[in-house]
């Protein structure tokens, strides 16, 4: 059995691969859940589509212990200040995922009151389509963002990914 | 019921009444600015109307050159089961109306929300504050002449 050949049971690999690998399979969301498309995102975090599959069932409500900021919702002008000071206190390396269309370009609320996009103030990393997404289309964003930190990319740099709403 | 509550205000807000109008089973009443609190308070306490729920209170703006602004209050009476509108045009030149926190305290947000809106002062509010908007707004955004997609600059974005 393996018991035997555990003197040879190691491999070598790069410092940088382990990190990554460790980074992108515990990204620990916080739900920035602001209106109707938190409930997609907690039925994303649900047992039907098993975010704890990929590492992301531990939700923190502390920003200081998370690195992936789902921003699911409308953002106001007024709300889009807290949301920048949320983002400001998350440690490095942060992505930030644009969930549905009122997140991602203000949606159908075309009015003074709402912010035409987060990109405006926050760099983003994944944009998901939907309104709101279904919640495997919000799990193929955050296979997105996966497949950036395995790529070795910096957060809110490189282009940005958009998950279209049949994907 | 309708017939109580208009014998009963003709009695003692005779002068006070401007229009009686009745669609589809609501009531509307348009009453002089200045005796809003009075009429309220009547309603409210009067032993057979008891009017004793104020619903809401919101604002429209008409965008017309006199009376401009109507304030509009929406009464129930829950053990006559019976609903009453009440109106009060506003000119623009002046843009203070009685508060009636004091008759209806659940008033308070509400004439909150109509100045934040419509920039309507209310005499006499414990609290005058915008409800929704960031304090540092200048505008009224629901009155007419506001333009759908705000003014540029007028709501601040966080530093990028």
């Amino acid at each position: 059995m393996g018991l035997d050949t555990r003197t040879e049971s190691f491999f070598t690999s790069r410092l940088d691969e382990m990190i990554s690998w460790a980074r992108r399979n515990s990204l620990w969301p916080m739900p920035m859940g602001i209106s109707c498309c938190a409930i997609e995102m907690m039925a994303f975090a649900g047992p039907r589509t098993d975010v704890s599959r990929f590492g992301s069932e531990a939700f923190r409500f502390s920003p200081r212990q998370s690195d992936l900021m789902i921003v699911a919702g409308t953002v106001t002008f007024k709300m889009s200040h807290v949301v920048r000071k949320i983002y400001d206190q998350m440690p490095d390396p942060k992505w930030v995922i644009a969930m549905g269309a009122c997140t991602s370009s203000g949606g159908m609320y075309r009015s003074y009151s709402v912010v035409q996009g987060i990109d405006l103030f926050v760099p983003v990393d994944v944009y998901v389509a939907g309104c709101p997404p279904r919640p495997d289309n919000l799990l193929r964003g955050l296979m997105e963002v996966q497949a950036k930190i395995a790529r070795g990319e910096k957060p809110g740099q490189k282009e940005k990914i958009y998950v279209p709403e049949h994907a | 019921m309708k017939e109580k509550v208009l014998e009963k205000l003709n009695v003692r807000f005779s002068e006070v009444i401007e229009s009686v109008n009745e669609f589809r089973g609501e009531m509307t009443i348009v009453v002089k600015k200045s005796k809003i609190k009075d009429v309220c308070l009547f309603l409210r306490d009067d032993a057979d109307l008891k009017f004793d729920s104020l619903r809401d209170v919101c604002g429209a703006d008409y965008y017309r050159p006199d009376d401009r602004y109507e304030v509009i209050y929406n009464l129930y009476s829950i053990s006559n089961r019976f609903r009453l509108r009440l109106k009060v045009r506003v000119d623009e030149s002046d843009l203070r109306v009685d508060s009636v926190v004091p008759v209806w305290s659940t008033a308070d947000w509400e004439e909150r929300e109509t100045y934040d809106m419509f920039g309507i002062i209310f005499n006499g509010h414990p609290d005058l504050r915008r409800i929704y908007l960031p304090e540092e707004f200048e505008y009224h955004p629901l009155r007419k002449d506001f333009p759908l997609m705000g003014i540029p600059g007028s709501l601040p974005l966080p530093r990028k």
